[in-house]
């Protein structure tokens, strides 16, 4: 047997993969795919106070190895979530979380306090780091006192476990992860996408409607990993790895350079059984190295270099 | 119906011409119940580039063969790829994905209108219109009289008309001004084509009073409604065609 678990803080996951946020729906979306109470955790989709349609189509561009998106936040708000979904996902026997969206501090402030009195929420992901809004998101995340600020402001009405999840588009992210764990932060999570562009040179405009968007999939993933393994150096919170993790492999590669957890994002759109597979990848390794507990593992290449 | 994820065998590979090919694919299981207009995402192995699945719509499905046959026009690196398959090779596919035509009254006139690549998934639906005692009227646009597919097979369901845009073959011009459309009263029309060909036949549709249902074939990532990149505008807000579609009643488009 062993033993795949790990906690932040008080909280258990039952093993160390989960679904990135904005790439599994709110999990009825995989139901015919996968048993979703076998993963270790679901990140939701972005989820705003107010409803937001999103950007304008296209939003989507096919690049080697990835693609670039910018969906822009379409979600139906947390009423709409607290209401209509919420009922139906908390039945999964999995640490739901959802990722947390705003404008204004206050946004944030007010969608943690929402969330907090949500009992099947054990966690929220405080995403400062989308690229796809023209206020809010990345704005927070590449800005160390912004990050500061509003990392503070929700830990001060958030009680449960605060993931913050990071923007990749800074010079050093490790800077941000410190301050995030200075104010509080349970867990950080990384990396959102990088900021990218396509042209469509038959057209002869951009691919995407706002121009940039979110570059992911197994393009980044060299760089989400020198980021991660940066951070886990860093801090002393438990560090949730992902960008472009495809593979079981690729999800080891995130747990030896020091992420506790991994979050599989983009792999789920092109194999919806990405993520159970690379649970039982996982496993099969451990095994077959010898271990017995994913611990043994993790910053495993820390340990020796 | 639940969706599934299989792998299909290739076992047949039929070049139409320079732009179309029909792959026939054969699963060895029992095929799910599959709507007229819903569609599959293939995986195509073999390159950087073609990172994403491909949604493509069912041309046909033969329930006694566990098969299904892809109308597919090459246009890019994916179905470049495709177009090389060989029998015997095998796919990766997600489907039956998306919502289907309308069921129509069983006294009404149907027309199926479709345009170039588009034509595909109306073989499928006029066969299945058919099967329930409707019989539809098609017609089908093209640039030019080579590169007219399929039309036999239109035949078998009903009776065709053809427009070509330099009336090589029927009648001159788009689909739009075919005589047939102020000779004869449809009281639905079913359609899929190039955007500005389906958009023309809508502004048609509503002048008209035809209740007008269209199958849009916007960028896809998961096909099942996670991502939400194959958004349309629509009265009811930001909908995913991949979900809420393909098929629209133009009513619900802000066209």
């Amino acid at each position: 047997m062993v033993n795949l678990g790990f906690s932040i803080g008080d909280l258990h996951f039952k093993n160390p993969v989960m679904t990135a946020s904005g790439t599994f729906g709110y999990g009825p979306e995989f139901d015919d795919f996968l048993d979703v109470s076998r993963l270790g955790g679901i990140v939701v989709k972005g989820t705003t106070m107010e409803p937001r349609e999103g950007n304008l189509y296209p939003r989507m561009a096919e690049t080697p190895s990835g693609m670039l998106n910018a969906v822009g936040l379409q979600n139906k708000g947390i009423d709409y979530f607290e209401t209509n979904l919420y009922p139906c996902i908390s039945e999964y026997d999995t640490n739901i979380i959802v990722n947390i969206n705003g404008s204004y501090v206050a946004d944030y402030v007010q969608l943690a306090e929402r969330i907090n009195s949500l009992e099947k929420i054990p966690a929220i992901e405080l995403n400062i780091s989308c690229p796809n809004v023209k206020m809010g998101g990345m704005a927070f995340g590449t800005n160390l006192d912004s990050a500061r600020e509003v990392t503070k402001a929700v830990r001060s009405v958030y009680s449960k476990k605060l993931i913050v999840k990071l923007s990749p588009n800074v010079t050093n992210i490790a800077d941000f992860a410190r301050v995030v764990e200075e104010e509080g932060a349970d867990s950080i999570s990384l990396i959102n996408t990088l900021l990218g562009m396509s042209v469509d040179v038959v057209k002869m405009r951009p691919a995407l409607s706002t121009i940039t968007g979110g570059l992911s999939g197994p393009a980044i993933k060299p760089v989400a990993l020198r980021m991660v393994w940066q951070v886990a150096k860093a801090v002393r919170i438990p560090v949730i790895g992902m960008g472009g993790i495809m593979t079981t492999s690729d999800a080891l590669e995130f747990l030896l350079a020091g992420a506790s957890a991994v979050q599989i994002g983009t792999a789920s759109f092109i194999d919806p059984q990405a993520s159970v597979k690379i649970l039982e990848g996982i496993e099969k390794y451990l095994i077959e190295k010898g271990f017995s507990d994913i611990k043994d593992i993790v910053g495993f290449i820390n340990r020796t270099c | 119906m639940a969706k599934r994820i299989e792998d299909f065998e290739v076992i047949d590979n039929k070049r139409i011409n320079n732009d179309f090919f029909i792959l026939d694919l054969f699963s060895v299981n029992k095929l799910p119940d599959i709507k007229p207009g819903q569609f599959l995402q293939v995986k195509v192995d073999g390159s950087p580039e073609t990172f994403l699945r491909r949604p493509i719509s069912m041309h046909d499905v033969d329930y006694d063969n566990n098969a299904i046959k892809l109308l597919i026009q090459i246009a890019g690196k994916g179905t470049e790829t495709l177009s090389k398959l060989q029998n015997g090779d095998i796919l990766n596919i997600i489907y039956p994905l998306g919502n289907s035509f309308s069921i129509p009254g069983v006294k009404e006139k149907v027309l199926l209108v479709g345009g170039g690549c588009g034509i595909a998934p109306l073989l499928y639906l006029g066969k299945w219109l058919k099967s329930i005692g409707i019989a539809p009227d098609i017609l089908l646009g093209f640039r030019n009289s080579e590169r007219i597919i399929e039309y036999d097979e239109y035949l078998k369901i009903g009776k065709v008309f053809l427009t070509t845009e330099d009336g090589s073959r029927g009648e001159k011009g788009f689909v739009t001004a075919h005589s047939i459309l102020s000779t004869l009263k449809y009281d639905r029309i079913y359609c899929c084509g190039p955007d500005s060909m389906m958009k023309a036949v809508a502004m048609y549709s509503r002048k008209n009073n035809i209740v007008c249902e269209v199958s849009l074939e916007n960028l896809m990532a998961c096909g099942i409604g996670a991502c939400l990149c194959c958004i349309v505008e629509t009265v009811k807000g930001n909908l995913c065609t991949c979900i809420d579609g393909p098929v629209f009643n133009i009513n619900d488009l802000k066209w």
